[in-house]
């Protein structure tokens, strides 16, 4: 990954190129005409990089190998886990490994598709559980690849971190014997028999504008003699570290920081207060060091739950366009405060965040047992079950004599018959509410200590009354608000007192999210500057020939650079105009290897150069 | 006007675009016809141009009594053009192609723009509504980059995914006009969609010139005989070169798509990553092309295998928008379809 940066070599030049790739420059001897096959690569990078030294024919097949020690091996192992093949082969692996977990739903993300799965494919379930497909995510294999991956990204990025350290330090390396081989390159002689005096141009006084000129457009520059070598772009090699760090920091950022937080839910009915101890949630998820302290008191009170709708006129008439939670919130120490949560518009209260994911209608109902006591009196929230919000429900009621009674009813907020004699719900507001309950009595199983959900009646055991059931005796109780039914066997009555919105909030507390955040952005400065900003090598050579003085320009891509002609085609546009040349003439210089990328200057091109 | 009416006019000019597109479409094929009738004729010119090759010009600059210019012949850069042998001049079906594109092009934005007009919103909130303003920017980022590089070879396969995509989209997943329900409404949806859209464009024309480039190479391993009009289009290298640069426009954009995604899931839903089956496949996608990049800087990758994972990449991408969308059960499910 980090091996990424330098990629190029598409042609002959900048094969070559590798041959000043040994960084340190200072002790660079130039490029002569032997070393443009003597690829000195550069050491720190894989050695199946594209711009690394290609083995030499010696270490071909045939050659027998030294027998490994122990730590020849792990060096052996080492180097095959970090090399570019390898990094390759573990990205691919890592998209592959990562489609499973899409085809099937995920106990973390879906896990009430988890047990449908379950039961639509009972023989497929077992196998696919075993091999943790239900847990792709968290999977041993799965965590296994990018495990293997990130450790051979940081076994790359520490290397060439301190390489690029050492890159920094140094001095632009010598310029090449013959620059002529090199990418954009032009040259010009000028003829300095007509100026003498203080404007003759000398060999020396181009090469110091050159200097001067580069220097100031950001290059590192170096004067050897006659020429100016100079250097830019360090900046994508540490863009390049910087983008693949900053991977690692949001991978561990994420594994470990993801630890310290919680996440839980609760449904909140209007009237309601939510407060952040861990016995008032519906469902809470620490994480791997949480520890109830972490819990900040503060308490929400539900005021008002508002659905706006979509106008009859506009297209999807009647459906919902906003959601509102009217809340009154209160921080230990903080004075009570009135705020809204809205989808999209979480609260942050107590260094957690509430945000506002679902919600339905509640009903108000109270059952009279048969002996004429008020046996339940509460607001049950009914979980909504399709766009038009018929609702499902449960009412247990334990405390009624002489038998518990248990009911398992269908809330429509705009009951409409659908044609058959059943109900449906034909608009999630309440414009008609009809509540149907189907009525059970006998023991609901409470008392046995088996902890049961409250959205849930296990029928088995128990008595129809009303209802669905054949052997129910009558239909199932239909209720409008305010109306009251009796119960058949003179269990007592049901009365449906009113309809109240319900809102579920999802608490979640992650100090290392701001840190994730950070890191991803990170490792998005470090990409745009890894991949645009070019790196590249350029050199101005002055000889006084007996014409004049000749002028040469040439440079050398480090890594991907599409515009280095051009650049060197700029750089000898201003170059010769400071030095006084015609403009035209100029231009014509810096013009004139058209399309520099698709150009392969062979030894032909030595005798290219124009005379003034 | 009324919201019906301006999603009315909107749906006529869907239409007439694609008419006008597969105009377009027809002209770019033919275009490649004549392709090869024009290679056949510059490779007998290439034979004719050798012979001339050693001619040199030479000019004296006009009122510079001091300067001589000499300009010996250039040999190197001469074969090569001769050898890309792209035709100077474009062909008139080329011609015609490109006008109708572009025509095509303003009435497929009017008919964005109408929508958006009619919806009150960003015209990007359900399938439909995906495919329409994808294509056009599709379009748009192919003339964009036509604008930099010659890429007109490439037309006709722009032209004809455009309108594939756009065709299904309109006839098989239109909705009316609806309000955008209370999950979209977010800044982000603006912001992460069109970033979206944007990388899908650029990835898609790296993966036609991924194609192109695989063809060009077994052209010119002469493992190819027929498709003579490969002789118009810039060598394998060339093509490399060029799909290499787009897609790492797409990758940057991708990065950030996913980026902003993950910061409009945590003010949505709660969290920044929950492996959502889109989270996943975007992921997937993102993964692809890291490969790809990393693929072209390791040996033995260069070239045709990497081309592989450009063109992969896109596939997973095509995949994401339409397989993932409508059959997969998971929370970007309100494209609304």
């Amino acid at each position: 990954m980090a091996r990424s940066s330098d990629r190029d070599g598409g042609d002959a030049t900048r094969a070559s190129s590798a041959a000043a790739g040994a960084d340190t420059g200072v002790t660079d001897t130039g490029l002569t005409d032997a070393d443009a096959t003597d690829v000195g690569g550069d050491p720190l990078r894989p050695s199946d990089h594209i711009d690394s030294v290609r083995p030499g024919p010696s270490d071909g097949a045939g050659i027998t190998q030294p027998k490994l020690g122990p730590l020849g091996y792990l060096r052996f192992f080492w180097r095959q886990l970090t090399s570019m093949k390898t990094a390759l082969f573990l990205l691919m692996l890592l998209a592959v490994a990562a489609i499973p977990g899409s085809l099937v739903p995920q106990r973390t993300s879906d896990p009430n598709g988890v047990v449908q799965y379950r039961t639509d494919h009972p023989d497929l379930f077992p196998v696919l559980d075993k091999l943790g497909v239900f847990d792709t995510y968290s999977s041993p294999w799965f965590s296994a690849v990018y495990l293997l991956l990130f450790i051979s990204l940081i076994g790359c990025i520490i290397p060439r971190t301190r390489h690029h350290f050492e890159a920094l330090r140094a001095r632009p390396p010598k310029t090449p014997a013959r620059l002529s081989r090199l990418a954009g390159y032009r040259s010009i002689t000028l003829e300095t028999a007509g100026g003498a005096g203080d404007d003759a141009i000398t060999a020396a006084r181009a090469v110091d504008a050159a200097r001067a000129q580069l220097k100031r457009s950001g290059y590192r520059t170096q004067v050897f003699g006659d020429s100016v070598s100079a250097e830019r772009g360090y900046l994508r090699e540490t863009g390049n570290l910087v983008f693949h760090s900053a991977l690692v920091g949001v991978l561990l950022t994420v594994g470990v920081g993801g630890g310290f937080g919680y996440s839980g839910q609760r449904v909140v009915v209007e009237g309601q207060t939510f407060s952040n101890v861990l016995g008032s949630y519906d469902s809470f998820n620490p994480g791997r060091w949480f520890d109830e302290t972490q819990l900040s008191p503060f308490s929400i009170a539900l005021d008002e739950f508002s659905t706006e709708y979509a106008p009859d006129t506009a297209g999807g008439a009647g459906m919902a366009t906003d959601f509102t939670a009217d809340v009154t919130a209160q921080a230990r120490g903080g004075d009570a405060e009135r705020t809204q949560i809205k989808v999209n518009s979480p609260l942050s209260i107590g260094g957690s965040n509430v945000y506002l994911l679902g919600n339905g209608y509640a009903v108000d109902v109270t059952v009279r047992d048969g002996e004429g006591n008020v046996a339940f009196r509460d607001t049950v929230p009914f979980l909504p079950q399709d766009t038009n919000l018929t609702s499902l429900g449960v009412i247990k009621v334990p405390d009624a004599l002489p038998d518990q009674l248990g009911m398992i009813g269908f809330f429509y907020p705009t009951a409409a018959d659908n044609g058959t004699g059943a109900l449906t719900s034909t608009d999630p507001d309440t414009t008609n509410p009809v509540l149907s309950l189907n009525v059970y009595s006998g023991d609901l199983g409470l008392d046995a200590g088996v902890p049961t959900s409250v959205y849930t009646l296990d029928t088995d055991g128990l008595t129809p009354l009303a209802g669905t059931d054949d052997d129910a005796q009558e239909k199932a109780v239909q209720l409008t608000p305010g109306e009251t039914a009796t119960i058949p066997d003179g269990l007592g009555t049901i009365t449906f007192d009113g309809v109240k919105r319900f809102a579920s909030f999802d608490i979640h507390h992650d100090p290392s999210q701001v840190w994730v955040l950070l890191f991803a952005g990170l490792s998005f400065a470090g990409l745009l500057t890894a991949l645009f900003v070019p790196r590249r090598r350029v050199w101005v050579k002055a000889t006084e020939t007996g014409d004049g003085v000749r002028l040469e320009y040439a440079g050398l891509a480090r890594g991907e650079d599409p515009t280095l002609g051009r650049a060197v085609g700029d750089i000898a546009k201003a170059h010769l105009g400071g030095l006084g040349v015609p403009a035209d003439v100029a231009r014509e210089v810096a013009d004139d290897p058209a399309r520099h990328d698709v150009e392969k200057p062979g030894p032909a091109a030595e005798g290219r150069g124009r005379k003034i | 006007m009324v919201t019906a009416d301006l999603a009315y006019y909107s749906l006529v000019a869907v239409y007439s675009a694609m008419a006008i597109y597969t105009i377009s479409f027809v002209a770019f094929a033919l275009d490649l016809a004549k392709r090869s009738g024009d290679a056949q004729q510059a490779a007998a010119r290439a034979a004719k141009a050798e012979a001339l090759a050693t001619a040199s010009v030479s000019r004296s600059a006009a009122g510079g009594s001091t300067v001589v210019l000499d300009r010996p012949s250039r040999g190197a850069g001469g074969a090569a053009s001769a050898s890309t042998g792209a035709p100077a001049k474009a062909s008139s079906f080329e011609r015609v192609a490109i006008a109708m594109m572009l025509l095509g092009f303003v009435v497929h934005v009017a008919s964005v723009v109408l929508r958006g007009l009619a919806a009150g919103r960003v015209p990007w909130a359900n399938m439909f509504e995906f495919s329409l303003t994808g294509t056009a920017i599709i379009v748009g980022v192919y003339l964009a980059v036509q604008l930099v590089v010659n890429l007109r070879f490439l037309g006709a396969y722009v032209m004809g995914l455009n309108l594939v995509l756009l065709a299904i989209g309109t006839v098989n997943y239109y909705v009316a006009v609806s309000p955008l329900p209370p999950a979209l409404q977010s800044a982000w949806l603006v912001i992460h969609v069109f970033v979206a859209i944007l990388g899908t464009a650029f990835f898609a024309i790296a993966a036609g010139l991924s194609a192109a480039q695989l063809v060009q190479t077994k052209r010119e391993q002469s493992k190819l005989a027929g498709l003579r009009f490969l002789d118009t289009l810039p060598g394998a290298e060339r093509l490399e070169d060029l799909a290499y640069r787009i897609a790492l426009v797409g990758f940057v954009l991708w990065t950030f798509t996913l980026i902003a995604g993950a910061i409009w899931a945590e003010r949505a839903w709660g969290r920044y990553w929950g492996w959502d089956t889109k989270e996943v496949w975007t992921f997937i996608i993102w993964v692809l092309y890291a490969g790809y990049i990393h693929a072209r800087a390791t040996r033995g990758w260069r070239g045709a295998r990497s081309s592989w994972l450009s063109i992969i990449g896109f596939a997973a991408v095509m995949f994401n928008f339409s397989v993932v969308n409508v059959f997969f059960k998971g929370l970007h499910a309100y494209s609304g379809l």
